[in-house]
């Protein structure tokens, strides 16, 4: 029998669905797998084998009845921490929410369930999605499976801050995980990790029900084996939400149908303020190789301008800490969560118990940056002159789509680095943001698909930034690399 | 009208007001929930996802609350800002579940107004008119409850994030009359609008007031700022105490400083809650759960063809086309549902008389202000009694407005009508009044043969007298006699 595990989500639907093999069978085998990895990869914070199981007897029973199945039928996948699941625990990696279990469920994960999907666990994250290396969860480090081929053992990060999102997928315990991204939190820890990721347009996939971060840029988006499972679970998380004023009021295309390699008559346009002085000479290796790959699939070339490129990572580390300072307010100690309250302790002492003891040091010093840029004469040299700067970047995406199609570029300025490795520099962390912050800032769909290894043997992602609504696009670059990439490295089990 | 001055020892001081107040919008749901909003519910019982601040919660606007104040906006003929946003006030405390309070600090919903205010009752031209800065929209805290336990205090959730318009004054009012007209106009108009309830008992309408001080005509003082104060006579106080007590400052040889105060009113005294120093700084942004609010021109039309007729076009109509005395049209239009009363009776008598709106307004009027206000509290029966019904106000000032009755007489039949049990219509025909001259002649005649003294005593000059031979005569016709017709009669038979 095949090992069911192998599969992604087209082929676990497909199988399913002709009576290959049961959906439990399927949630029983990756259950199997979470179980194995747990200790070793800590991908996950709870694991939920019982309700992978129960929505795969549904999806067996409803197969058995007869009725229509759903987009993701009998596919078990892992949820991101971030996402409220009703009744089970949810903490966005924080000591603050330990222990909360929401009486609600997001709208993303209710749609997934909706479609047949079921959940094989929370997974690992960076503590309230902020970090790159999933070292600042309070629930402890997720390993990536990767290691390099240098024989040496060294514990590898997974990417984030949806690493235990990057780290199931390619280690084989879900065919496919949802991610968030709110700077590059989907497409880094893909390319770290040799998978696919998508972060749609905002306002695809609504923020009900996700712990926020930074309102104006958090979107959710499928994190899987290839282009196609992306396709399809993506279409099974966008949608209207009413509940979400940023909701896009839109029909969801359906992307796996409109799936094309063939890139006869669009233009791919390579930006030249991405190409970095001192550049890993592999990743612009892995770009040039990226550039013929699209010109063969029928692309036209071009060379574009993205000006204001160099002030994308300062507008994000002003923007997003200033929202999240305000979102994360929130977390007091009043009404649900860690409280702390001192002996003899008012009001003002329990806040600050509670949250000194709640928040980890990354949160706290996010919190910090976000207030200060706030604060009374500081605001409009930081927070206003960010706003600016991002139409700025908006505005130079408009004008590249008078030349091009989509945008190719690196997803990230190097492959996976060791844990330990860049925690005490948080600037040189922030660096990994560099060019996935951009299409963040102005809301573009953009996704990460595996390029290739680098000589360490680590995979190594290309992203394809589009249009604003063109998750069509994306998607079809990102198959017409992937066919010719022929990604088929998989990390080897050490766990 | 003479300007409100403060002996001090140094000389004439001059006060400055300006007020905000908070009136909280008449809607079935809460600004950004879908929660109730009565007053007086059980606690905690009116509280939403949304409003507890929920991990992964999203605001959604409540256009019924844009409309309303929309609406108010339009009554004190300001301008209204088509492009609005709401942006976070960010504080800590234990009622403001989310750590911060969406307000509209950059772009307010309503640019500036006026109302024109009545100085002096019996003086029409004793008007002034005060400025209004703006209204913005915003949502009200939860309420902390600290006499529920000996060590803790309770929190009430239920007014968290009920919409709440907060309407700033120029600073333009001089005295504490002057604010407490502008209260009680503003109050009587969002009344009239609908658009809030007005009752400052429950907490719907409290004014935070700013008070300096100044030699007249020199350059505004330093100003305090006294918080939720809840009636037009505390706020007359707050004035009236600040004032003085920053006179007396000042000539003590202090400072006033710019802070934050609240009113004792078992002491009848502020009383300083924090200075400028210890201030919040509220680090406002724009809310990024919520996009900028755009109004078009159908809904604005819909809004204003909504409005009422407001107090000062109703009272400027009843003066000159009612040709109501300027007390009455004031006393009529002050409260909405007196002015509805008298509409509805006036149309009713007018109808039931055949005459003219024009031509019975002011028996109406007189009927409604003092007589039947006489006999409803001479007999301690509420205004709202079922027997006090339209239909029986009808008749009554019909067959007074006709000559059939007298108008004692109607007060008398209705107070016999309210406490006991008798027909109407039967106990108005049987006291018909008479005007047979026959009759009336005769008795007038025995009259003054039987008081030939008083007669004389008349006739020598003695013309109070008058009033007694009106009086025996309706006595002798059992107060059925027609009054004019007794006076004309007794004139001619007196010589």
């Amino acid at each position: 029998m095949t090992d069911v595990t192998e599969l992604g989500v087209a082929a676990i639907r497909e199988g399913v669905a002709k009576g290959d093999f049961t959906a439990v069978e399927v949630a029983e085998a990756f259950n199997a797998n979470v179980a194995a990895a747990q200790q070793a990869l800590n991908a996950f914070i709870v694991p939920t084998p019982e309700k992978a199981v129960e929505a795969a007897q549904a999806v067996d029973a409803a197969r058995a009845a007869g009725k229509p199945l759903g987009k993701m039928a009998g596919v078990p996948i892992g949820m991101k921490d971030l996402f409220a699941t009703r009744g089970i625990q949810t903490t966005a990696a924080s000591h603050i929410l330990e222990g909360f279990k929401p009486e609600y469920e997001s709208t993303v994960s209710q749609k997934l369930w909706d479609a047949g999907a079921g959940m094989l666990g929370k997974l690992n994250l960076d503590q309230f999605a902020m970090g790159s290396s999933n070292e600042t969860s309070y629930f402890g480090n997720v390993i990536s499976p990767w290691r390099r081929n240098d024989g040496g053992n060294a514990a590898l990060a997974p990417g984030g801050s949806s690493g235990g999102s990057s780290a199931a997928v390619a280690a084989r315990l879900a065919p496919a995980a949802t991610g968030t991204d709110t700077g590059g939190s989907i497409r880094q820890p893909a390319a770290f990790t040799g998978i696919s990721g998508i972060k749609p347009t905002y306002g695809r996939c609504s923020r009900w029900g996700v712990v926020a971060f930074a309102s104006s840029l958090d979107q959710a988006g499928p994190m899987a084996r290839d282009v196609r499972d992306c396709a399809i679970m993506l279409e099974a998380m966008a949608g209207f939400d009413p509940k979400d004023s940023t909701s896009l009021d839109l029909p969801v295309p359906d992307w796996e149908a409109a799936l094309s390699g063939d890139l006869t008559g669009k233009k791919v346009g390579i930006p030249r303020e991405y190409r970095l002085d001192g550049m890993d000479e592999e990743v612009a290796k892995s770009w040039d190789q990226g550039i013929a790959w699209l010109k063969d699939a029928g692309a036209e070339i071009v060379e574009i301008s993205l000006p204001h490129t160099k002030y994308a990572l300062p507008t994000y580390y002003i923007i997003a800490p200033a929202e999240a300072s305000s979102n994360l307010a929130r977390y007091d100690g009043v009404r649900y969560g860690l409280r702390d309250l001192p002996d003899g302790a008012g009001l003002q002492d329990m806040y600050a118990a509670t949250r000194a003891a709640g928040f980890g040091p990354e949160v706290k010093r996010r919190i910090l940056i976000g207030t200060y840029v706030l604060s009374a004469g500081f605001y409009d040299a930081y927070y206003t002159q960010a706003q600016k700067v991002r139409a700025l970047i908006s505005r130079d995406f408009k004008e590249a789509w008078a030349h091009c199609d989509v945008i190719l570029a690196p997803t990230t300025p190097s492959a996976s680095f060791a844990l330990g490795e860049k925690s005490a520099d948080p600037l040189e962390m922030y660096l990994n943001d560099v060019f996935s912050v951009p299409a963040s800032l102005a809301g573009l769909p953009a996704m990460s698909v595996p390029a290739g290894l680098n000589a360490e043997g680590l995979p190594l992602g290309l992203q394809i930034i589009g249009k604003p609504f063109d998750e069509q696009g994306v998607l079809n670059a990102g198959l017409a690399i992937e066919s010719r990439a022929q990604f088929s490295a998989k990390p080897e089990k050490w766990w | 009208m003479s300007e409100y001055r403060i002996k001090g020892e140094t000389g004439d001081w001059e006060v400055v007001i300006g007020l905000e107040v908070h009136a909280q919008v008449v809607s079935k749901s809460k600004l950004f929930s879908g929660s109730a909003t009565a007053f007086g519910a059980e606690p905690n019982s009116q509280v939403s996802l949304v409003d507890a601040a929920m991990p992964g919660m999203l605001p959604v606007l409540n256009k019924e609350c844009i409309r309303q104040a929309v609406r108010t906006g339009m009554a004190i003929n300001a301008p209204i800002n088509k492009w609005s946003r709401f942006d976070r006030k960010n504080y800590f405390y234990a009622d403001l579940p989310q750590g911060y309070q969406i307000s509209q600090l950059y772009h307010p919903l309503v640019g500036e107004g006026e109302i024109e205010v009545s100085l002096d009752e019996k003086n029409p031209e004793a008007v002034k008119t005060i400025g209004i800065e703006r209204i913005h929209v915003e949502q009200d805290a939860g309420k902390l409850m600290h006499d529920q336990h000996p060590t803790m205090s309770y929190v009430d959730l239920n007014r968290s994030g009920v919409a709440l318009m907060e309407i700033v004054s120029k600073p333009d009012m001089r005295s504490p009359a002057e604010a407490g007209a502008y209260l009680r106009k503003l109050r009587t108009i969002l009344r009239y609008v609908g658009s809030c309830d007005g009752n400052m008992e429950e907490g719907s309408m409290r004014a935070d007031v700013n008070v300096s001080v100044r030699k007249p005509g020199a350059e505004f003082g330093t100003r305090t700022e006294t918080k939720n104060v809840n009636s037009v006579r505390f706020v007359m106080a707050v004035v009236e105490q600040e004032a003085r007590r920053q006179i007396d400052l000042i000539e003590d040889g202090g400072t006033v400083v710019q802070e934050t105060r609240l009113y004792d009113p078992d002491r009848n005294e502020t009383r300083s809650m924090r200075s400028k120093e210890d201030a919040h700084d509220y680090r406002y942004f724009p809310d990024p759960d919520l996009l900028p609010l755009e109004l078009d021109e159908a809904f604005l039309a819909e809004c204003r063809a909504s409005l009422p007729e407001l107090p000062d076009a109703k009272r400027a109509r009843y003066e000159g086309p009612l040709g109501l005395s300027a007390y009455n049209a004031n006393a009529l239009t002050a409260e909405v549902e007196t002015a509805m009363a008298f509409e509805e009776l006036l149309a009713s008598v007018a109808k039931a008389s055949g005459k003219g709106e024009a031509d019975v307004a002011k028996r109406v009027a007189n009927w409604l202000l003092s007589e039947r206000a006489g006999v409803l509290s001479a007999n301690n029966v509420l205004a709202s009694d079922p027997k006090n019904s339209l239909e029986a106000n009808t008749a009554l000032v019909v067959a007074a407005e006709s000559g059939a009755i007298s108008g004692s007489k109607a007060k008398e039949i209705f107070a016999l009508y309210l406490t006991g049990d008798i027909d109407l219509a039967k106990e108005i025909e049987a006291n018909q009044q008479t005007s047979d001259t026959g009759a009336i002649e005769a008795a007038i005649a025995k009259i003054l043969a039987d008081n030939a003294d008083k007669v004389e005593q008349y006739k020598g000059g003695k013309e109070a007298l008058f009033g007694f031979f009106v009086g025996q005569t309706m006595k002798a016709m059992q107060g059925k006699a027609n009054p004019g017709v007794v006076n004309e009669l007794l004139k001619k038979a007196l010589g």
